[in-house]
């Protein structure tokens, strides 16, 4: 698969550091010369630098053969204007950060599907850093619908139990189990929850204190 | 949207021809160029906030023109008006030929001020006759 990143700012290094440990290729556009410079050799040389709003500078990375477009700039205008170039030149999947997160309205409108709030996509590079037992927002879905991942300590008021007998706010499920060997399982009638087990759940933004509650306990962790 | 001296220029010839016209601007200073006698309402605020819009009335809008100095403010901003106030008329100026010409494409009325500027001087040097 390969895999345009455009902008090459704490969010697109991260990610590109992720792509290039698997099995893609990939290339960072970052408009910033001394910024290219500084995580070229760090990633192994798949920068180039130039600005990814243009289509020549998008045509030079080769995107008539990319399978996936990610806009993570900080502006919302330029990740728009390289979604909507890149769509132009056939790429199948395109993927766009949205900064301010009312925007992703607009995002949705023109069928750029997949918006990730850097609020939240920050807030989870943080959080994923930080050892305690917190709810990291992965990703935000369709009609107010998101997905979140907890992970269990021995704490959390769920171990022991299976994901049934778990009392979840309204509209929230628990959709995946990755347990602490990094196995991921569908959570059926005779999982038990374990304690290092990641739980990737779909909820409402406005139940998240609810879902803390429920798979965490206590008042600590996530917290806008 | 933009209150530099083309927004200013069409603000002023639309207020006079009789519009109800709002001019949306970052920068309060920038209405200065508005002549005097200016009818129509001053908004400051920023043309990619849809809350900005929304006070400057973009849902009611008939018409909507962006011409900052940003190709891409200038285009999420159109596509804004459009898809989210629902706008019939939309104008966005793009300086670069490049991409005015792909969010020709994408449906989105665009104007190249370098394009445009290109041609004219080529037809002047034209008119003159070969050197």
């Amino acid at each position: 698969m390969y895999v345009i990143i455009a902008g090459g700012g704490k969010v697109g290094y991260h990610l590109a550091r992720e792509l290039l440990s698997g099995d893609h290729e990939m290339l960072v556009i970052e408009r910033r010369s001394a910024r290219a410079a500084e995580i070229d050799d760090r990633l192994e040389g798949a920068v180039l630098r130039g600005d990814a709003c243009e289509a020549s500078v998008l045509d030079g990375a080769g995107i008539a053969r990319a399978d996936l477009v990610a806009a993570v700039t900080g502006d919302d205008e330029d990740n728009l204007v390289v979604c909507e170039i890149a769509r132009y030149r056939g790429v199948p999947r395109v993927l766009a950060r949205v900064n301010n997160p009312p925007n992703s309205l607009l995002f949705e409108r023109r069928g750029i599907e997949t918006t990730v709030s850097a609020t939240e996509a920050i807030l989870a590079q943080i959080e994923q850093e930080l050892p305690v037992t917190s709810m990291v927002p992965v990703m935000q879905l369709h009609q107010g619908l998101e997905l979140v991942e907890v992970r269990l300590s021995d704490t959390s008021p769920v171990v022991g139990r299976t994901p049934r007998e778990v009392l979840l706010p309204p509209e929230s499920l628990i959709a995946l189990i990755v347990d602490s060997g990094g196995v991921p399982r569908v959570p059926g009638a005779d999982t038990t929850l374990t304690v290092g087990d990641a739980l990737v759940v779909v909820t409402r933004a406005e139940s998240r204190g609810m879902l803390q509650e429920a798979l965490i306990g206590g008042a600590h962790g996530f917290d806008t | 949207m933009g209150c530099g001296r083309t927004g200013a220029a069409i603000a002023a010839r639309l207020d006079g021809d009789g519009h109800d016209v709002t001019m949306l601007d970052l920068d309060a200073g920038q209405f200065r160029r508005l002549p005097d006698g200016f009818r129509g309402r001053k908004a400051v605020g920023n043309g990619m906030d849809m809350d900005a819009m929304e006070r400057a009335g973009a849902r009611e809008a008939d018409a909507f023109v962006a011409v900052t100095q940003g190709d891409n403010r200038n285009f999420f901003a159109s596509q804004l008006a459009r898809e989210v106030f629902g706008v019939e008329h939309v104008v966005c100026r793009v300086k670069d030929p490049e991409r005015g010409e792909i969010f020709g494409h994408l449906g989105l009325r665009t104007y190249s001020p370098t394009s445009a500027g290109a041609e004219a001087i080529l037809a002047m040097l034209a008119a003159d006759g070969p050197a």
